[in-house]
């Protein structure tokens, strides 16, 4: 018995180790780093180290101000105060231009620094300019937490919102709440009747038709976001089509809008639903509905009793497997949406490619880790704990 | 006898078209009996019993139910009761659920659905588990629950497809002992499918032996025994020697090695071919006769086998009962057989066919 355990130990080792690698240990890291605030610590020890002690009434004393400028004169020669200038310039805008200022003109500085610096610019007189670098001490801040949901620190302590000017990513949640619902809904509806007929079929012909359904997994998404791109586009078929036919008269600007982004999300998706719908349609035993007839049920009555709900898990495997897949989606609604269709994956994307904010881009992945946890969640409950993706069937 | 609830009329069967699994069949089912269906694996059985649910259709011939042809009745509309082998108990609803389907679609108030289901799960003496799901319950009380969805709409005609096949033997016997008298109490008229011979014999009225797709015999199980239609017959139900014989004259059968057989071949005339069947627990022993060595002797407690060799057949089977102080024959002794014309059964060599 022992033996055997631990040959099962060994056997799984190899995976449990990939996982570690390759899943756990970057989702942790990335959930760390959402809350991880280490830039001033790094460029600004002793400053970090004279603020410890003041208890932010007023101004710092002395030693603060002298630290503060003799770092950052030392930070912009080693050029290290890029991602420091950053990471406060994020949490309060013109902190950089203060920052490389000062640092810039920290060799003409002399002490008394406290009045110096002032002089130099007012805003070093400001307590809250020293609050704002106090608390950015680190180890841990829950600055992107907070900004991912449209919330800041207020200045007495306490949370408040954003400016409503600057409010951005509860709205965003939301859209891809929605989008991912609004595609998970047309999945669904669309490849119920799919999985269905296939597990009708007979032997050669549910095989092919299967294959017809994994046909698009021979191109990437790329490719067919980027199909839609031209088929949507104004000179496109499907305008041309619709004119043809006498629909509309002018061609109709499809790129670039929401139905664009579902079109094609759920072109991509479509196959997520079918597999897990038809792989528990097929194993659904004709006994049931033969059973459901010998006890006086008619078609309507076999199909909603027992087809349906014994259909069931099949049917919520694949709205999970879709929602999760919608939810993180990134290429197609890039290529095929407008600037307001751009769902949470894109900022996260925008986030550590152009603004290189790693804390923002993890922060924003959190919540949506929650989300799909949250999803996966109420995917069990409505089963009643029975299914989850591959759940019993 | 009043007029049959089932009359088939020359129903036949094929799935491709050129084979048929069930030939001809003219079979009228009495209202109430207990019917049983018996025969080898791929003979028909399950066939007939799904053209009489309607689940399959005849290739030619009628069905009539109540009188009525039953042809374009869809399943649902016939209002017969069916058991699964497999149970097909819903596994998404509960027990009381499973029994209240066959009430709900057909529109019964709900009052009127929870006096029968707790009178049908009285019946199977399962109350107190209608809010279980059958994967909850063990295969006998599956059973059970499936026996009782098909009798509560209180159909007069109900069919199980093998109900016990996946019951193990003790369950099985207790089992028929409940079907035989849920039968006695409410009178159904049960068409049941078998291919164990001893659970045929203790349930049925009658007995519909099954071979090839045509019934070999119809009759009660003491008939199908003592007296089988066709040697086929006479081998399936119960042990038997088979051997192959030539009419000697009107008291004789010529074995093929020559042994003379006295019985009365009825209707046969010397010369003819034909198969002699003997029952095991129809040969005795005795002080002088016909010779046969024994080459094995199993003791089976109330009686015991042996195996003999006997008219050029190295297979020949004898029972003797046990015996106060009579030692058992021993392997390597002959023994005397004493074969009683009456229990000679003589058949014609080439199975009897209509
Ligand atoms: N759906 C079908 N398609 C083609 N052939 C079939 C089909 N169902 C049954 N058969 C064939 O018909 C013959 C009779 O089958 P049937 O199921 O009636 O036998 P059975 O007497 O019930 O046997 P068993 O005791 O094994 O259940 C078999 O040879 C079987 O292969
Ligand atoms: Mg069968």
């Amino acid at each position: 018995m022992r033996r055997t355990n631990w040959l099962a130990a060994l056997l799984i080792a190899p995976l449990m180790l990939l996982i570690l690698g390759s899943f756990l240990l970057p989702v942790g890291f990335a959930l760390f780093t959402a809350v991880a605030d280490r830039e001033v610590a790094a460029t600004l020890p002793r400053t970090r180290a004279a603020l410890a002690a003041w208890d932010g009434v007023g101004l710092p004393p002395e030693p603060a101000f002298a630290a503060m400028a003799q770092e950052l004169g030392q930070a912009l020669e080693d050029r290290r105060i890029g991602d420091m200038a950053q990471r406060l310039n994020f949490e309060r805008t013109g902190m950089r231009g203060l920052l490389l200022r000062t640092a810039r003109a920290a060799g003409r500085l002399e002490a008394p620094y406290a009045a110096s610096m002032v002089a130099l610019d007012a805003r070093w007189g400001e307590g809250d300019t020293w609050l704002l670098v106090q608390r950015a001490g680190g180890p841990v801040t829950p600055l992107y937490l907070l900004r991912a949901m449209d919330l800041q620190r207020a200045p007495g302590g306490g949370v408040q919102a954003v400016a409503a000017e600057e409010a951005l990513y509860r709205q965003l949640f939301w859209r891809t709440l929605g989008i991912s619902l609004a595609v998970t809904a047309l999945c669904v509806l669309l490849a119920y009747p799919v999985a269905y007929t296939i597990a009708k079929l007979s032997a050669p012909w549910s095989a092919v038709a299967l294959m017809l359904v994994l046909i698009p997994f021979w191109s990437s998404v790329l490719v067919r976001s980027t199909a839609w791109f031209v088929l949507l586009q104004r000179e496109g078929p499907v305008n041309q089509a619709m004119m043809a036919l006498g629909l509309i008269d002018a061609p109709v600007q499809v790129v670039g809008t929401r139905i664009a982004v579902v079109v094609a999300l759920v072109h991509v998706l479509l196959p997520f639903a079918v597999l897990p719908m038809h792989s528990v349609m097929k194993r659904l035993d004709g006994i049931y509905l033969r059973a459901a007839a010998s006890l006086g049920a008619n078609g309507v009555q076999r199909f909603l009793r027992v087809y349906l709900p014994m259909s069931m898990p099949g049917v919520l495997a694949g709205a999970a497997m879709v929602f999760l897949l919608a939810v993180g989606m990134y290429t197609a609604p890039a290529l095929v949406g407008g600037d307001r269709d751009q769902m949470v994956a894109w900022f996260i994307a925008y986030f550590m490619n152009r603004e290189v904010n790693w804390g923002m881009a993890a922060a924003l992945s959190a919540y949506l880790l929650a989300m799909t946890g949250a999803a996966i969640g109420l995917a069990r409950v409505l089963t009643g704990g029975v299914a989850t993706i591959g759940g019993r069937a | 006898m009043s007029a049959p609830i089932v009359r088939f009329r020359g129903v036949s069967k094929s799935y491709d078209g050129r084979t048929p699994v069930v030939a001809g069949l003219d079979l009228d089912i009495a209202r109430g009996e207990f019917l049983t269906l018996l025969g080898p694996s791929g003979s028909g059985k399950t066939t007939t019993l799904m053209m009489l649910a309607g689940f399959e259709d005849p290739s030619s011939g009628s069905i009539e139910l109540e009188g009525k042809r039953i042809d374009t009745v869809p399943p649902h509309k016939r209002g017969i009761g069916v058991v699964f082998q497999n149970y097909a108990l819903f596994p998404h609803m509960t027990v009381a659920r499973n029994l209240a389907f066959p009430l709900s679609v057909r529109g019964t108030s709900r009052a009127e659905i929870t006096t029968r289901i707790a009178k049908a799960l009285e019946m199977v003496r399962l109350s107190g588990f209608g809010d279980r799901r059958p994967q909850q319950l063990s295969g006998g009380q599956q059973q059970r629950v499936a026996l009782a969805r098909a009798l509560i709409f209180s159909p007069s005609l109900v069919l199980m497809d093998e109900p016990l096949g996946a019951l193990d033997k003790q369950l099985r016997e207790e089992l028929q002992l409940e079907i035989r008298r849920i039968h006695a109490t409410l009178g159904v008229t049960i068409v049941y499918v078998t291919h164990d011979q001893s659970e045929a014999l203790t349930m049925s009225d009658r007995i519909a032996v099954f071979e090839g797709g045509r019934i070999q015999q119809l009759g009660s199980a003491d008939a199908i025994y003592e007296r089988p239609a066709n040697a086929f017959v006479a081998g399936f139900i119960g042990e038997n020697n088979r051997m192959e014989a030539v009419v000697a004259d009107s008291t004789t059968l010529r074995l093929s090695d020559g042994t003379m057989l006295a019985t009365a071949p009825h209707g046969f005339s010397a010369g003819e071919r034909v198969i002699a069947c003997i029952r095991p627990e129809k040969v005795h022993l005795a002080e002088a006769g016909q010779r046969a060595p024994v080459t094995e002797v199993v003791y089976l407690g109330d009686h015991c086998r042996l195996r003999l060799s006997y008219a050029g057949l190295p297979d020949f089977f004898a029972k003797r009962p046990s015996l106060d102080g009579v030692a058992l024959p021993q392997v390597g002794e002959a023994v005397f057989l004493a074969i009683p014309p009456t229990a000679v059964m003589v058949f014609r060599a080439t199975p009897h066919r209509e």
